[in-house]
């Protein structure tokens, strides 16, 4: 239990008659870049949301941090991040006064928000975009500047759902180069996505089949366990059923 | 080329038909304002609430007092004795006109010797004491006639009309609270409407949710700026119908102000409540328009009296802020009404306050638990 980042045992969420997460099992470990696979509507984002504090759960136990999801949700919303698929920045508002803002929000000390907007442009070359309003910035500098955003209070894991939708391979590829360094310094990456390269970036990965986990592991394993060469082709045996 | 246009007229009905919304607009918005304007814009009304007040109480006063009421338009609500308890009526609200019978009716008029009846009205709102005046004078001169008919000379009533509050009837008196009930309402419910459906729109009211701040703090943190703003222009529409139109504030300033206050918490609440159901700007502004504006600028009485509705829309009227709010101003600002006398809107107001974020931190929790 102490090393994993996240821990769920049993995770249902109900809406009336619909189950759309069946107790699902599995646990993430501190550092890890977990890929949370799925079809469109199998489930993904109501699990997230539960994770996040953000949707109650019907049924089961989960720890988040360290934090239950019954009872800590304040907790866990501490120390945690999040990047949401809708771009989720303020188009009208500066680069500047976004990473102030969130700062702001996460009551960090106004030092540190100073340190921090310095450092967040500096690392993603922002300069001359500074005090431009994000509106301006082209789609994958948006999506950096989200995860740059989405980071600022030093959380122990980040979700991120969907969170290079649009945008081109190379522009994908920086993308992913920031995911492997903040898990680098130990920050535990929760990770949705429909790109079946970027699943095979993940360190490892679920894949949800009409609310239910089908298959875990590492891409090597899966590759293995269903005697295909990708994980496109993982992705289509389970999602056909 | 036809079949074309056909398909595209088509799949364009096709989309008016899937979205009730655009539907109710098509069909709901000229039934409700042919029904509105139809009722309401006319000179007619009824059961208006008038205090009569009998100086002579001999048995024709009590017959002009029967003739008066007979005819159902209005509705005898007090008989005070004398004429300084008007003053307490009209502030509340709850009697329009005064009729003053002098003291000797009966003696006076049978000697021929002319008597003066005084209709005193509310004229803040000015068009409404016009037409109670008019209708009166006309019920007093048939009263006459009826006994004149075998007498000459004819025997004489003469009346006097004093239009309290406002006595030349200036429009300015009625749009000014009017148009602030508009303004603030406007302003208040749209906008905070508006703001809290774009952060829903834009993605970033889920980040705002996973972020540690309790969800209280969120919306009052969205709505404060708006009361700041909604405030300032309540204090300009005062400003400016005092100093250009030269609307009086008999009343005190900062019950004026806190009541004010008052009516913008309710317009943002109203915000609020909108924004839960809203998924979308579009949405939101669509229930605004239909839902505030259009009421608040029909409903409130400062367009149409609302005692010359038919008993529908005076029901619904209730349920209108905007309605108590130029009650109160109109009291406290051309009656000089303290808040004893406006206490019933007052309360109404508050209530509206407490139900409305209720309903509102409901749905809230029904989206986000």
């Amino acid at each position: 239990m102490e090393n994993n980042a996240i821990t769920a045992i049993g995770l249902t969420k109900k809406f009336g008659d619909f189950t759309a997460v069946n107790a699902i099992t599995f646990e993430v470990k501190k550092g890890e870049i977990f890929g949370f696979l799925g079809a469109n509507g199998a489930g993904k984002t109501t699990a997230i949301k539960m994770l996040i504090g953000l949707s109650r759960p019907t049924n089961g136990q989960a720890t988040v941090a360290g934090f239950d999801v019954f009872k800590q949700t304040n907790r866990i919303k501490e120390n945690i991040g999040y990047m949401s698929q809708k771009f989720s920045l303020y188009e009208d508002l500066t680069v500047k006064q976004n990473i102030n803002f969130y700062g702001g929000i996460y009551g960090l000390s106004r030092k540190k928000i100073i340190e921090k907007t310095a450092s967040i442009i500096e690392n993603l070359n922002l300069r001359s975009y500074a005090n431009k309003v994000v509106g301006d910035l082209p789609l994958g500098w948006k999506q950096r500047l989200s995860f740059a955003v989405a980071s600022v209070h030093d959380p122990k894991i980040i979700f991120l759902d969907e969170p290079t939708g649009g945008v081109d391979p190379a522009t994908r590829r920086q993308f992913w180069e920031m995911i492997y360094e903040a898990s680098n310094n130990g920050i535990t990456i929760f990770v949705t996505t429909h790109y079946m390269d970027e699943a095979e970036y993940c360190h490892r990965v679920s894949i949800m089949v009409d609310g239910k986990i089908e298959a875990l592991g590492t891409p090597r394993e899966l590759k293995e366990r269903f005697k295909v060469n990708s994980m496109d082709d993982v992705f289509i045996q389970l999602a056909r059923g | 080329m036809l079949r074309i246009f056909l398909a595209f007229v088509k799949k364009e009905t096709f989309h008016i038909l899937r979205d009730t919304r655009t539907l109710v607009i098509l069909f709901g918005m000229p039934i409700a304002l042919v029904l509105i304007f139809g009722y309401t814009v006319t000179n007619e009304f009824k059961d208006a609430s008038i205090s009569i007040i009998d100086q002579s109480k001999d048995n024709l006063s009590h017959e002009f007092v029967e003739h008066l009421t007979a005819s159902g338009h209005f509705q005898l609500t007090n008989l005070p004795n004398n004429i300084n308890s008007l003053d307490g009526e009209f502030k509340g609200g709850n009697v329009k006109m005064g009729i003053v019978i002098p003291p000797n009716f009966e003696k006076d008029f049978f000697k021929k010797t002319p008597v003066t009846i005084q209709l005193i009205t509310d004229a803040s709102e000015p068009n409404y004491a016009t037409t109670l005046t008019s209708y009166a004078s006309q019920m007093i001169f048939s009263f006459q006639k009826k006994y004149s008919k075998s007498a000459i000379p004819p025997y004489q009533i003469e009346t006097e009309i004093r239009m309290m509050y406002n006595p030349k009837l200036i429009g300015a008196y009625n749009f000014i609270p009017g148009v602030a009930a508009l303004i603030l309402m406007l302003i208040s419910a749209m906008m905070t409407s508006l703001t809290i459906a774009k952060e829903k729109e834009t993605g970033t009211m889920d980040l705002l949710l996973v972020s540690p701040l309790p969800p209280m703090l969120i919306i009052l943190g969205k709505i404060m700026p708006y009361v700041v703003l909604s405030f300032i222009d309540a204090v300009l529409v005062f400003a400016m119908g005092y100093y250009i139109f030269e609307v009086p504030i008999h009343g005190s300033l900062a019950l004026l102000l806190s009541l004010s206050l008052l009516y913008l918490t309710v317009a943002l609440a109203l915000g609020v409540l909108i924004s839960t159901k809203a998924a979308t700007q579009q949405a939101a502004m669509m229930v605004s328009l239909f839902t505030l504006m259009l009421p608040t600028m029909l409903l409130s009485g400062f367009m149409f009296p609302i005692a010359s509705m038919p008993w529908v829309l005076q029901y619904i009227s209730k349920i209108v802020p905007a309605n108590y709010f130029v009650q109160i101003q109109q009291a406290v600002m051309l009656k000089g009404a303290g808040w004893e006398s406006i206490s019933h809107p007052i309360l109404i107001l508050i209530i509206m306050v407490f139900v409305l974020f209720a309903a509102a931190w409901k749905n809230f929790k029904v989206i986000y638990k």
